[in-house]
């Protein structure tokens, strides 16, 4: 998606490009406003998201930025990046992470504030739970490559995940079971099969009723990430909660 | 490993001279072991259409007897036993009736026919009547070997369907035997808009349409034997679950599919009964069922993946599938109660097993050197299941998957996903002649119906 987004923007400045270009050389036209000096480079575009804003201590979320017409990008605290990509981060306090893009026309500079909330007690009030609040709360288990074995980074989130649930007993959960594009679609839907199980398995363990949790695959029909490099591949290889409603 | 031996002698040339020997020797006997079991081996009878004879004047006749005239050449040159006399270098003859053909001019150079296909097409009041002869050029007392008439509405699809049937008369009368698949159809998933539904279209790309029209993802398609149902994957709100759609009724008729994660439907060449993977514990195995999805067994309990299983089609005694149970997928036989198992493949990522219609070859897509950095590309190989032996037959053309034979065992349709787009192509069973069936990228998991 990303990645697409990214071309439209690419022709779009193409498009533009050609339409000044172009009016550069009407030269039977009269110029009342004069065309911009065609030497003058455009200024870098930046932006950085991280995904969720807010998380509590040991919750991990995505950092993502994009930039255009810059040849430098660096971020506070990671260094020298390329023109768009994604990070997993973990920091333990509130952080605020600072994108520059510099470039011959000039520099931008873009800033996501990823807050670490103390360990906020669980709502059990027993109202209806918004989907956000799940989010928040209920955070996705990642894989290795063609395994279905639960890391202890994922042990860790699980465990997390479990305790939410035992304090809000009326949650019902879907895990899906997701993997990257890479390999075969029928394998990997039976391997995604494996992820949702395992992760429903762990949180069978941590204290969850079976019949609470329910396991779809999603093999790699569903993407969440669409470059060909680790970070997105990882942050593909996962099993996902969502309510079951 | 001759070639092995041939460069562990001491003198250049006699290296030279051995390997010359044995490229030679390796290239007959490689094709040869392949050739045979897919019934490409007998030398290719050299074979001449002739454009038919326009024998009527309804308006409709040119553009017709076009397609006629190219469906004919196109499925005779498709079938992999012919080799054809181009157009260029045929007779500037259209012989409308025996009486009219000069056979002396077919045999001659630069044609020099084996055989020569030809007749008349006419459309008279509606309706395409089609005369079609094969001569066997080199027996001028006796040259006629078949003799066939087709009535049928006038219409572009029926004119396609007309030399499809001669076609087939030609290929089954020369070939052996073995019917011609040129009213075969291939099964396939097209992504449209967010979601994925099976298609049709025949055997050469042509008639592509949707079959079903679910709105949700659709994968696996897998027709029975007898063209009447087409098996299938399909992801509802409860999950994945094999679908059932019945191609007479035109609509989906029921399957008991297990709960659970439930996929890869797999017929046996009876009819009879299915195979799929199935997650009713969790974990996926094989199973089996009737064709209704009655009398499910399970018949594999491998910890991990287990999916995509295939009959062999000669026994229905015998299943291959592909098995995570030690890591990356390899593709492993059982026999089909589930005891027996032997695995097939010694490493790398081999997936989408396809058997044979003779029940001699496995069809699979294999990543053989897996793993960071390591060159190996995703590629369509078979193996003889007795030998063990198996031919690489794509090479450097992206990522492939998804074999899947035609019934006369001579061609394989598969997945090609290049440059940012999936396609179905076809080959000769030996990698030969590949061939680009779609065009508008979302194409994959090809099935080729039975007849």
């Amino acid at each position: 998606m990303r990645t697409l987004h990214h071309r439209h923007f690419a022709s779009l400045i193409a498009v533009a490009t050609l339409t000044l270009a172009a009016g550069c050389h009407k030269k039977a036209v009269p110029p009342p406003p004069p065309p911009p000096p065609a030497a003058t480079s455009p200024a870098p575009t930046a932006s950085i998201t991280v995904t969720p804003d807010s998380i509590t201590p040991g919750g991990g979320a995505v950092l993502a930025w994009k930039t255009s017409d810059a040849t430098d990008i660096s971020i506070d605290g990671i260094g020298t990046v390329n023109a768009y990509g994604t990070q997993n981060v973990q920091p333990t306090d509130s952080t605020t992470y600072h994108l520059v893009a510099r470039g011959p026309g000039g520099s931008t500079d873009a800033t996501a504030r990823l807050t670490v909330n103390a360990a906020a007690p669980p709502q059990s009030t027993g109202e209806t739970m918004d989907e956000q609040m799940f989010e928040q709360n209920v955070k996705p288990a990642f894989f290795d490559y063609d395994s279905y074995d639960i890391r202890p980074d994922a042990q860790t989130i699980l465990a997390q995940d479990a305790s939410f649930l035992a304090s809000h007993p009326t949650l019902k959960v879907v895990v899906g079971g997701y993997c990257d594009d890479r390999g075969s679609a029928e394998y990997n839907l039976a391997l995604g099969e494996n992820r949702a199980n395992a992760a429903k398995q762990a949180l069978v363990n941590g204290g969850i009723a079976p019949d609470r949790v329910r396991t779809v695959s999603y093999g790699k029909e569903k993407q969440f990430c669409s470059q060909a490099n680790e970070q997105c591949w990882q942050l593909n290889r996962r099993a996902g909660f969502s309510l079951d409603r | 490993m001759r070639a092995l031996k041939g460069l562990s002698l001491p003198h250049f040339r006699s290296i030279l001279f051995i390997l010359l020997l044995l490229s030679l020797e390796w290239k007959a006997g490689a094709q040869d072991w392949v050739r045979t079991g897919t019934n490409l081996g007998a030398a290719r009878i050299r074979l001449a259409a002739a454009d038919f004879n326009p024998s009527s004047a309804d308006a409709q006749t040119p553009a017709l007897k076009t397609t006629f005239d190219t469906t004919l050449y196109s499925d005779l040159n498709n079938a992999g036993i012919f080799d054809m006399v181009s157009k260029s270098m045929a007779p500037p003859l259209t012989p409308a009736s025996p009486q009219q053909m000069n056979l002396a001019a077919w045999a001659a150079a630069p044609a020099n026919a084996a055989m020569v296909a030809f007749g008349s097409f006419a459309v008279n009041g509606g309706q395409i009547a089609v005369y079609g002869w094969l001569f066997d050029a080199k027996n001028p007392e006796s040259p006629q070997i078949l003799g066939k008439q087709y009535n049928e509405t006038a219409s572009q699809d029926n004119a396609r369907m007309i030399a499809h049937r001669f076609a087939d008369e030609i290929i089954t009368r020369l070939g052996g035997g073995i019917p011609g698949i040129a009213e075969t159809h291939i099964y396939y998933v097209a992504a449209r808009g967010g979601n994925k539904e099976i298609w049709q279209m025949d055997y050469d790309g042509q008639g592509q349409h949707a079959i079903t029209h679910l709105g949700t993802i659709s994968l696996s398609p897998r027709v029975s034997p007898n063209n009447d149902r087409v098996a299938f994957a399909s992801l509802g709100k409860l999950g994945w679950s094999i679908r059932m759609f019945s191609l007479v009724l035109g609509r989906q008729v029921s399957f008991n599919s297990p709960v659970g994660t439930t996929l890869s439907p797999a017929w046996s060449s009876d009819g009879a009964k299915l195979a799929f993977s199935a997650a009713r514990s969790g974990d996926p195995e094989i199973f089996t069922s009737d064709a209704n999805g009655g009398n499910l067994k399970q018949i594999t309990t491998f910890k991990g993946p287990d999916v995509s299983p295939t009959w062999n089609p000669k026994t229905n005694a015998q299943i291959a599938w592909c098995s995570g149970r030690t890591g990356l997928p390899q593709i492993y036989m059982m026999d089909s109660d589930g005891t027996s198992v032997q695995r097939l493949t010694d490493g790398g990522y081999a997936t989408s097993p396809s058997w044979s219609p003779n029940g001699q070859f496995l069809a699979f897509a294999w990543n053989r050197k897996y793993g960071p950095g390591a060159p190996g590309g995703q590629d369509i190989y078979i193996m003889d299941i007795a030998s063990k032996r198996w031919t690489q037959l794509t090479h450097d053309e992206g990522r492939q998957d998804f074999p899947s034979w035609s019934p006369d065992g001579r061609h394989i349709v598969f997945q090609r996903e290049k440059g940012g787009g999936s396609e179905i192509w076809t080959m000769l069973s030996d990698g030969t002649e590949q061939h680009r069936l779609t065009q508008s990228s979302g194409n994959s998991m090809p099935n080729w119906s039975w007849k």
